[in-house]
């Protein structure tokens, strides 16, 4: 694969149904949580951390990869599922707590399973980095093709999983990409305050591992640095760790105001889909014509996606006692 | 509905040869069937492929089958617990050793929130065929970070399966059943009883005539090992040979004990537990586990929730008083729910009777 016309122009779209999608789901978010804050209120309760901003990653990293191989991410997951091909109802439909949702309403917005498209996520910090190396063992094993990818935030290089994961992959030289997602800030952290070093990629070296770092939250450089890891993961290269500088713009969580970005560190805080937007235009890979038509198809395909999860009816309750155990 | 099966040391009535062996040697005959049949099954673990594992159980298997399948592991447990979910998320079938399970805190997260939930919280679309292979137990002074039991602690967690056989017919069998079945499966051996040379003696209740071939042994059915009438014995681990040894000395007292192993703490057969408390009327539960919050009170509560007209006396609990396991060893040998302590809360149950309906 190269970076030609239609993987940019899919890369945008991607960018903005996941854009859209954060967008309508906020609005559900804040219903009955004005003026008192709550998780548990409205019509989408519990905790809701969105992909505002990083978007870039899941579109650049996602556009490399093919349906085989395999995704595990973690508690900020929307960007990564869209790009990867999550159905849009059904997984709206689950972080609405829907029967028709991917798990039932047994996961929620953090717990994303989609095994048609090997995707999984899991809200414990670094936790998918395991599952990721061990998938691709999996295949390794089986004589089946696919590599594992696990997209963790900045925050999680320094729980012990990341270190005894990445010595694991570098030992038996698995076909894996740790995807970091620099976003500068674990919940209210900076990582200055938080990380020894200013590029984890650069811990790739005690892992027998390959480090690339992209700065500039661009899809484009994104999706070339995951080719790049891509093809050594395939072509029994070792694996990677790609950190990608992205943003933030929102808090934490939804209901985290984040005033603990100040002065410079607020700098950060680009929008990188308008940009991204201009320089497609600028290259004559999509018109202004185009481009909004583009966005009207992407934004009622949302719409639509967010009807039938609040068209579809609540599980039973006796559910909840179903799947524990594979029978 | 407990199964009467002939007791382990006598033969079993199958077809095919079988020999007396050590649960150590049953059990990894097993893992032997199943990797030489099924090629999604292999092992990981630290010191697994030459060492054999610190107990034995890998023991030759990385040589028969290589070190592709047989893979030594850094100590990064986390790591390789987390690797070997995702292993079975693909649909291999991975036996995870670690030699200790004092050491579980480390990856306690890998199992209890990834592998134990992610069946459940996928609503049933990946499921987590994965065995945790791992000894328990004291009484052979190495103190506090290595003796415990911790099976409630696991049994504790929603999603995984909790066995503990207690003989070698038992372990064979039910290792074949744990590695075919579909969920994270901890397999929990004594280092007492599995019959490793290094920790002393052989406990010659564990021993058992093992067949060749493969046979399975279901999980939730208590074994009954030895019938009473007039007080239950209902143990798991270790303990249960100290009740057997107990239910001796109570008969030369003239007291008819009946010995109960739970064998599957999760799925636990509350039916089996019922049935035998209802015939006899009265109930000790030993476990090597701490007293509180453990099997011990849920044993009881099965009792209590069903029908505490059925008792005609209090039950007792013979466990770790809620101390950590100290290395010296008259220290050791006081908490521990061996076979006078067992036999002194029998006798003590008798003296309690207050009459079948008066509880």
């Amino acid at each position: 694969m190269s970076l030609t016309s239609d993987v940019r122009r899919k890369m945008y779209e991607v960018m903005v149904r996941s854009r859209a999608f954060d967008d309508r789901l906020t609005e559900q978010y804040w219903i009955d949580k004005k003026p008192i804050f709550a998780f548990g209120a409205g019509p989408l309760p519990g905790e809701l951390h969105t992909s505002h901003g990083q978007e870039p990653v899941g579109a650049g990293v996602c556009a490399a990869l093919l349906a085989d191989d395999m995704i595990t991410t973690g508690h900020r997951p929307h960007h990564i599922a869209v790009a990867r091909g999550v159905d849009l109802k059904s997984l709206t439909a689950e972080i609405f707590g829907r029967k028709t949702g991917l798990s039932g309403g047994r996961g929620g917005h953090m717990h994303i399973y989609d095994k048609r498209v090997n995707f999984s996520s899991s809200g414990i910090i670094a936790e998918g980095l395991g599952p990721a190396a061990g998938m691709a063992l999996a295949r390794k094993m089986q004589g089946k093709p696919g590599i594992g990818i696990s997209f963790i935030g900045e925050g999680a290089v320094n729980q012990g999983a990341f270190h005894e994961v990445m010595n694991i992959v570098g030992v038996f030289k698995l076909p894996f990409i740790c995807v970091i997602e620099d976003n500068k800030y674990a919940v209210t952290t900076h990582k200055s305050a938080s990380t020894a070093t200013e590029r984890n990629s650069d811990r790739a070296t005690c892992y027998g591992m390959t480090g690339e770092f992209v700065s500039g939250n661009d899809p484009d450089l994104i999706y070339a640095a995951a080719e790049r890891a891509v093809t050594r993961a395939r072509t029994g290269g070792g694996g990677t760790i790609l950190e990608v500088e992205t943003a933030r713009l929102l808090g934490h969580f939804m209901g985290d105001p984040g005033g603990y970005i100040t002065g410079e560190r607020k700098l950060y805080q680009v929008d990188p889909i308008p940009i991204y937007r201009r320089r497609l235009i600028d290259e004559n890979i999509l018109t202004e014509a185009t481009a909004s038509a583009l966005e009207l198809a992407v934004n009622t395909e949302v719409n639509e996606a967010m009807r039938f999860a609040a068209e579809s009816p609540f599980p039973d309750p006796i559910d909840a006692l179903n799947c524990t155990f594979a029978d | 509905m407990s199964t009467k099966e002939a007791a382990p040391w006598e033969s079993p009535t199958l077809a095919n040869a079988s020999r007396t062996l050590t649960m150590c040697r049953a059990q990894r005959e097993a893992v032997e069937w199943e990797m030489t049949n099924d090629p999604n099954v292999f092992m990981v673990g630290e010191d697994i492929s030459g060492f054999g594992g610190v107990f034995g159980t890998a023991d030759g298997l990385g040589a028969k089958f290589g070190l592709d399948r047989v893979i030594d592991m850094p100590i990064s447990e986390t790591g390789f617990m987390g690797l070997a979910a995702g292993a079975a998320m693909e649909g291999m079938r991975p036996i995870v050793e670690l030699a200790y399970v004092d050491f579980i805190g480390v990856c306690f997260n890998a199992l209890a929130n990834f592998a134990a939930k992610t069946h459940f919280m996928s609503g049933g679309q990946f499921k987590v065929p994965m065995v945790l292979l791992t000894g328990t137990g004291a009484g052979y002074s190495n103190a506090a970070q290595h003796s415990q039991c911790m099976h409630a602690t696991l049994a504790h967690m929603p999603g995984i399966k909790v066995v503990s056989p207690t003989n070698a017919y038992d372990a064979k069998g039910m290792m074949h059943t744990a590695i075919r079945d579909d969920n994270l499966v901890v397999f929990m051996v004594h280092k007492g009883a599995s019959g490793v040379g290094f920790m002393g003696p052989l406990v010659k209740t564990s021993l058992a005539d093992v067949p060749q071939g493969d046979y399975t042994v279901p999980f939730g059915k208590v074994k009954v090992y030895r019938e009473g009438t007039d007080v239950s014995i209902v143990a798991v681990g270790l303990a249960v040979h100290h009740a057997l040894q107990a239910a001796e000395e109570l008969a030369k007292d003239g007291i008819s004990a009946e010995v109960v192993d739970l064998r599957s703490l999760v799925p636990l057969d509350r039916d089996g537990i019922m049935e035998s408390v209802a015939k006899t009327g009265r109930l000790v539960v030993a476990d090597e586990d701490y007293l509180s919050y453990g099997v011990s009170g849920e044993v009881i509560a099965t009792v209590v929730e069903r029908d505490p007209t059925v008792l005609k006396a209090p039950a007792r609990r013979v466990c770790v008083p809620d101390v950590s396991i100290p290395f010296s060893r008259p220290l050791e040998y006081s908490i521990l729910p061996v076979a006078s302590r067992i036999a002194d809360a029998a006798r003590a149950v008798m003296s309690n009777d207050r009459g079948k309906g008066r509880v």
